[in-house]
């Protein structure tokens, strides 16, 4: 393949940029790649970091755009009261400003965070003593809910029947550890 | 200073010691992040609050000791020379984003530098714990310890679906990093591992080289870790993790033996022309200096060199970085200078080895 600016050389980078869901393909020889500045993403360094990647990708999610332009249309931009941070501030740095912006974004935050987690967008992990182990049952009655539907839909009764009794067993220790606390 | 007083002095325990696999493995490390409730993030908080969250974490450090890992030391970073400041970076003590752009940072290290907890970072906590060979278990155990004591007195930022709170949502859920640094030269010497880098990614781990994001994998040597934090818990992340490092270490084994087989001699050749440009050179610079210990450190593996030490790598490979080469000249160097002194060291050091003998 031949460089597509100069035409003379061969084309030593080949790549597909995606600009709102249009895709361009773009194949360069070496020279002519430097003296676009497209090279500016293989040496690493040089201003384009992790928080370019991150901003990229929360700006192309559709959904957390369409929010965002909602939010602007009602005149009410969405803004953090611990900390004064807005969403679109948000997007644009890839940081949240406190552990409260969590509570203030959570309408936005599944799109963006399951982007970010390979679908996952909720906790399965540690939890501090003082929030109490209740939490973790109720975390996994929780997923076995939604492993019920879904065996359900897919008619297959036996193994939600299965899932069915280890709700009930969890419920059980989880009022009974209830109790226990009160 | 003689060298071998600056080398003990200079070297972590993950360093010098031997851990499982340490054959391909050179250390494993785990990091949670971690935040107070009711402060800004460090992207946005004030002088104040930076100070007051150092307040705490002094507090805590000599109100409620934690004795278990040994004596701690807080080391603040506006307070630090700034060669000192790079050659913790170069242990992997700190990172280059805490010595460089976090004028409010801290950190708390353990004598022997196996746990460091940053402040102020990113995040206002980072505990990170650094352990030779593969450990990861091992690693994660020891942060959930720091952090059980931290957590007693620290209200840390946590949602009941989210997990634990971090500044970017790259971190959120367990907050949770593993990596493992590996010894990779079969592997690159088949040239396997360009297909096998793209597989790894799949898998949801990232590869990179030894001195994090952007870096080049020197001396053979690549980091692989986990890139997902929220809903999975820290020991299927660990779990993981391990599974695909264990495979790997087992291709880069059968690699090994496949060379041994079939170019046992030029493999050889190779190993002692390294061994002969390291003891023998005046001037050399980083990367070559990365490759000939690659080199050696394949010999020793393979049993062609049995003078030496194994963690002679991870030694070497460290203490010719810039920041230490300069702490050991007393003051700063040039890059050419430096190419000297580096020479310089690695020929004393494999002359100590010796003259042991």
């Amino acid at each position: 393949m031949i460089c597509q600016e100069c035409n003379q050389r061969p084309a030593a980078l080949h790549f597909t940029k995606i600009v709102n869901g249009e895709k361009t393909e773009v194949n360069l020889c070496e020279k002519c790649a430097q003296e676009k500045g497209e090279m500016f993403m293989f040496t690493g360094g040089s201003g384009f970091s992790f928080n370019n990647l991150l901003a990229g990708l929360l700006n192309i999610e559709p959904s957390v755009q369409k929010q965002s332009q909602n939010t602007f249309h009602q005149e009410e931009i969405l803004q953090c009261s611990g900390c004064s941070m807005t969403f679109p501030q948000f997007i644009k740095v890839g940081r949240f400003g406190c552990a409260h912006c969590y509570e203030t974004f959570k309408e936005q935050l599944p799109p963006v965070l399951s982007r970010l987690h390979s679908g996952n967008w909720s906790h399965s992990g540690k939890i501090p003593k003082r929030i109490g182990g209740g939490i973790h049952l109720k975390k996994q009655v929780e997923n076995l809910k939604n492993e019920l539907k879904e065996l359900i839909q897919q008619e297959e009764f036996e193994k939600a029947a299965q899932i069915r009794d280890e709700i009930r067993t969890l419920e059980k220790q989880l009022s009974s550890s209830n109790k226990g606390g009160e | 200073m003689s060298l071998e007083r600056f080398i003990n002095q200079a070297v972590s325990s993950w360093m010098s010691e031997e851990g499982p696999d340490s054959d391909i493995v050179l250390s494993s490390r785990i990091r949670l992040a971690r935040n107070f409730e009711n402060i800004k993030f460090p992207t946005l908080f004030s002088h104040e609050e930076a100070q007051a969250i150092i307040a705490k974490i002094e507090e805590i450090h000599h109100e409620s000791s934690f004795s278990k890992f040994g004596q701690m030391e807080l080391l603040k970073i506006d307070e630090i020379q700034p060669l000192q400041k790079r050659v913790l970076v170069e242990k992997h003590l700190i990172s280059p984003n805490l010595a460089e752009e976090s004028p409010y940072g801290a950190v708390l290290l353990t004598e022997n530098e196996e746990i460091s907890i940053m402040v102020n970072e990113e995040d206002h906590i980072r505990i990170q714990c650094l352990f030779p060979g593969l450990q990861l278990t091992e690693a994660l155990a020891a942060a959930n310890e720091v952090d059980d004591w931290l957590e007693n007195h620290i209200h840390y930022g946590f949602d009941e679906k989210y997990g634990y709170l971090t500044s970017c949502p790259t971190n959120v859920g367990t907050g949770l990093r593993a990596s493992v640094m590996m010894h990779l030269p079969g592997l690159m010497l088949t040239q396997q591992i360009n297909r096998i880098i793209p597989a790894i990614n799949q898998l949801g781990l990232v590869v990179r080289g030894i001195y994090g994001e952007g870096s080049e994998a020197l001396g053979n040597i690549f980091q692989i870790s986990n890139q997902i934090t929220l809903g999975k818990s820290e020991e299927d992340i660990c779990r993981d993790l391990k599974g695909v490092v264990s495979q790997l270490i087992s291709q880069e084994r059968s690699a090994r033996e496949a060379l041994r087989k079939t170019s046992n001699i030029q493999l050889e050749d190779r190993v002692f022309r390294s061994l002969g440009v390291l003891s023998n050179c005046r001037i050399i610079e980083t990367k070559e200096a990365a490759k000939c210990l690659s080199d050696v450190r394949l010999g020793i593996d393979m049993g062609y060199i049995d003078h030496l030490p194994k963690n002679i790598l991870n030694e070497l490979m460290i203490l010719t970085q810039p920041g230490f080469l300069q702490q050991y000249a007393g003051g700063h160097l040039r890059a050419n200078e430096r190419d000297i002194r580096r020479a310089a060291l690695i020929r004393e050091r494999l002359k100590m080895e010796q003259d042991k003998r």
